[in-house]
């Protein structure tokens, strides 16, 4: 018998007491203001929120945000934004390690943890998120829910290799319980909430 | 093995072990204001355990499940009885890809399994990127907690080892400019690396993905740069539904450290574009766990380290003291299950104070299971015989109050006059860090019957 057939036969020859799963159709957590939420979760794990009338305000928006002004390398998956590295021509995601800044469509946030939900179903290279010294997030302003119940309710997992909630720039407090920003991935992460 | 004289040996140096105790606090409380901040807390919890319930009992189902599901979306995945078989199929993976450098994100499965000294036995260079495992890995040491594994070292620990491995200023000690240089080093071996390896927080069944969760972003590099994702989880990680995740997700950061949600939660459902999957489903001793009804529920355990965080105990003696991969309450309920005789001693480093069970995201009964141990260890001779004996006469005078009223008495009569060799001495543990309070003259249910008198 391989190791597979063994495990799953032991695991039946126990008898369990049946147990159902809850329905987490729950009375969950709502904010008055979701947005408000969302703006002061991100600033509280070191994020940083701009909130922008229109898509086309954002070429002036990041002209203020100082990372990307000095940025050498810029990947842009938003159309509004022209960046000097392309990823579909960029054969080994090794190759973007000097990027300094990155800026990506979100797909939605959430306002009760300050995460942002990204997949790499149009990035050639998940690899970019986490390997730019800089991150920003372009998020539609209503698209926002309150909970990660919600949140998962509307994500069809499965559909890409990688999703994931981004909630602020990488981080650690591994010495000494000390919080210290830019761990491994981005030193920064900038959303822009639009409309 | 013993927890005691290796938790005496931590509390020695005094002001370094309150450090310990206060450190581990602040983190504790930091999870209370986070738990206090969602009015359904208790709610999840209560979904948490149901879900953890409803998953054991139709886990082999849900197994099947998974593999079929990551199996459709392009992940291979692998069966292991036991720690040997898991080591052996990683290594399986690497060498047929002639891989020679491995980068780690945090499992305490592999710590559990010894992956890093068995790899690195054969050639292989591992390297744990999460900055606390990077520490300790350097300093030889294993991790003293599961969430925060060099929580026992200070900066200027940190700043010695990074000067000796790193090359950071001698005495330099500063959090930014340590972990700057940590950056610096594992970014090169990042890039350098053959192969990433991850743990699993949460495994779904139903859309046969993994779950990771890390605050660095260390696990999303380590597996998005090199083409092979080898991801290595224990059988019990799995849930039903995605739909389940919400709750798991919203209650794993607030237990471990009092965030909202680890900087990264990353979701994988096969390879990326050109590259493998390969998850390692590893047993080692969980179906036995299964099968007793009375610690069933220890495999629930999500890891967030909450019990750990607030057990009187573990913040004064430190992780290394319990010598396992998972240390903590948890871990004594998990320890001697895989190897009684030499855990005996875990389920008795435990005051029964009963926090850890108020802490746990899952509600695991857990001073429950480590008082159920003690009557197992008891049962299997490996507890010391004066603490038996010990035991057998207390039960004994506690059943039968005329003994408990004639040694009352004595002991209030006598023992102020007896020898101090004779009341402090090695079968006393107790009194080893304790003095006897004052005896009283008379006993409770004497100055009770003299005041009922006197009304």
């Amino acid at each position: 018998m391989n190791s597979k057939d063994r495990i799953l036969s032991d695991l039946r020859a126990q008898q369990l007491p049946a147990a159902g799963l809850p329905s987490l159709a729950q009375a969950w957590t709502r904010y008055e203001d979701p947005s408000a939420q969302f703006i002061s979760l991100v600033e509280s794990v070191g994020g940083r929120v701009v909130r922008l009338p229109s898509r086309g305000d954002l070429p002036a928006a990041l002209a203020e945000v100082p990372a990307f002004v000095a940025a050498q390398q810029i990947v842009s998956g938003v159309a509004e934004i022209v960046g000097n590295v392309d990823l579909a021509r960029v054969d080994d995601p090794h190759a973007l390690e000097m990027v300094d800044f990155a800026v990506f469509p979100g797909e939605f946030a959430v306002a009760e943890n300050g995460a942002v939900w990204v997949t790499d179903e149009r990035v050639p290279h998940r690899a970019i998120y986490f390997i730019t010294q800089h991150l920003a997030l372009v998020v539609p302003a209503d698209q926002m829910v309150h909970n990660l119940h919600e949140a998962y309710a509307r994500i069809a997992l499965g559909t890409s290799s990688l999703g994931v909630f981004i909630s602020g720039p990488s981080k650690t407090a591994d010495i000494e319980q000390s919080l210290v920003i830019g761990a491994h991935g981005p030193r920064s992460l900038t959303v822009f909430l639009v409309g | 093995m013993n927890h005691a004289p290796l938790a005496a040996e931590f509390v020695k140096d005094r002001p370094r072990a309150e450090w310990h105790d206060a450190t581990l606090w602040f983190v504790r409380a930091k999870r209370d204001k986070a738990a206090q901040s969602l009015p359904e807390w208790e709610t999840l919890r209560d979904c948490a355990a149901q879900i953890k319930a409803h998953t054991q009992y139709r886990l082999a189902d849900y197994l099947e499940q998974f593999e079929r599901e990551a199996t459709k979306r392009g992940a291979v995945v692998h069966w292991a009885r036991d720690a040997a078989e898991h080591n052996k199929i990683v290594l399986g993976l690497l060498r047929n890809r002639g891989v020679t450098k491995l980068v780690k994100s945090k499992s305490m499965l592999t710590e559990e399994c010894h992956l890093n000294p068995y790899l690195e036995r054969n050639g292989i260079e591992v390297v744990d990127t999460d900055l606390g495992e990077r520490i300790v890995q350097l300093a030889g040491e294993p991790p003293s907690h599961i969430v925060l594994p060099a929580i026992h070292k200070k900066k200027e620990d940190v700043g010695a080892i990074f000067h000796k491995f790193l090359g950071t200023d001698e005495g330099a000690t500063d959090p930014n400019y340590l972990a700057e240089a940590a950056r610096a080093h594992l970014r090169a071996k990042f890039v350098a690396a053959d192969a990433g390896l991850t743990g699993v927080n949460f495994a779904i069944a139903e859309t046969g993905g993994l779950v990771v969760c890390t605050n660095e972003g260390n696990a999303d590099l380590g597996v998005s740069l090199p083409k092979l994702h080898i991801a290595s989880m224990g059988i019990e990680k799995l849930i039903p539904r995605a739909e389940d995740l919400g709750v798991f997700i919203r209650l794993l950061a607030r237990s471990a450290t009092g965030q909202p949600i680890t900087a990264y939660t990353s979701h994988f459902h096969g390879p990326r574009p050109g590259g493998e999957l390969h998850i390692v489903l590893v047993d080692n001793g969980r179906t036995n766990i299964r099968a007793n009804e009375d610690f069933r529920r220890s495999l629930n355990c999500i890891r967030c380290g909450a019990c750990m965080n607030t057990c009187p105990v573990y913040r004064r003696s430190g992780g290394h003291s319990y010598e396992t991969s998972v240390p903590g309450p948890i871990g004594s309920i998990l320890a001697p299950a895989g190897d009684p005789a030499k855990f005996y001693s875990l389920p008795q480093a435990c005051s029964l104070c009963g926090s850890c069970t108020d802490v746990c995201p899952v509600k695991i009964d857990l001073h429950h299971q480590l008082l159920t141990w003690r009557g197992e260890l008891g049962r299997k001779g490996l507890i010391s015989w004066p603490k038996r004996l010990g035991m057998k006469l207390g039960s004994f005078m506690f059943r039968h109050p005329a003994v408990y009223r004639t040694v009352g008495a004595a002991a209030r009569k006598l023992t102020p006059w007896l020898p101090r060799a004779l009341v402090y001495n090695r079968f006393n543990t107790w009194g080893r860090q304790r003095e006897l309070p004052e005896f009283p003259a008379e006993s409770f249910r004497q100055q009770f019957e003299r005041r009922s008198r006197e009304q």
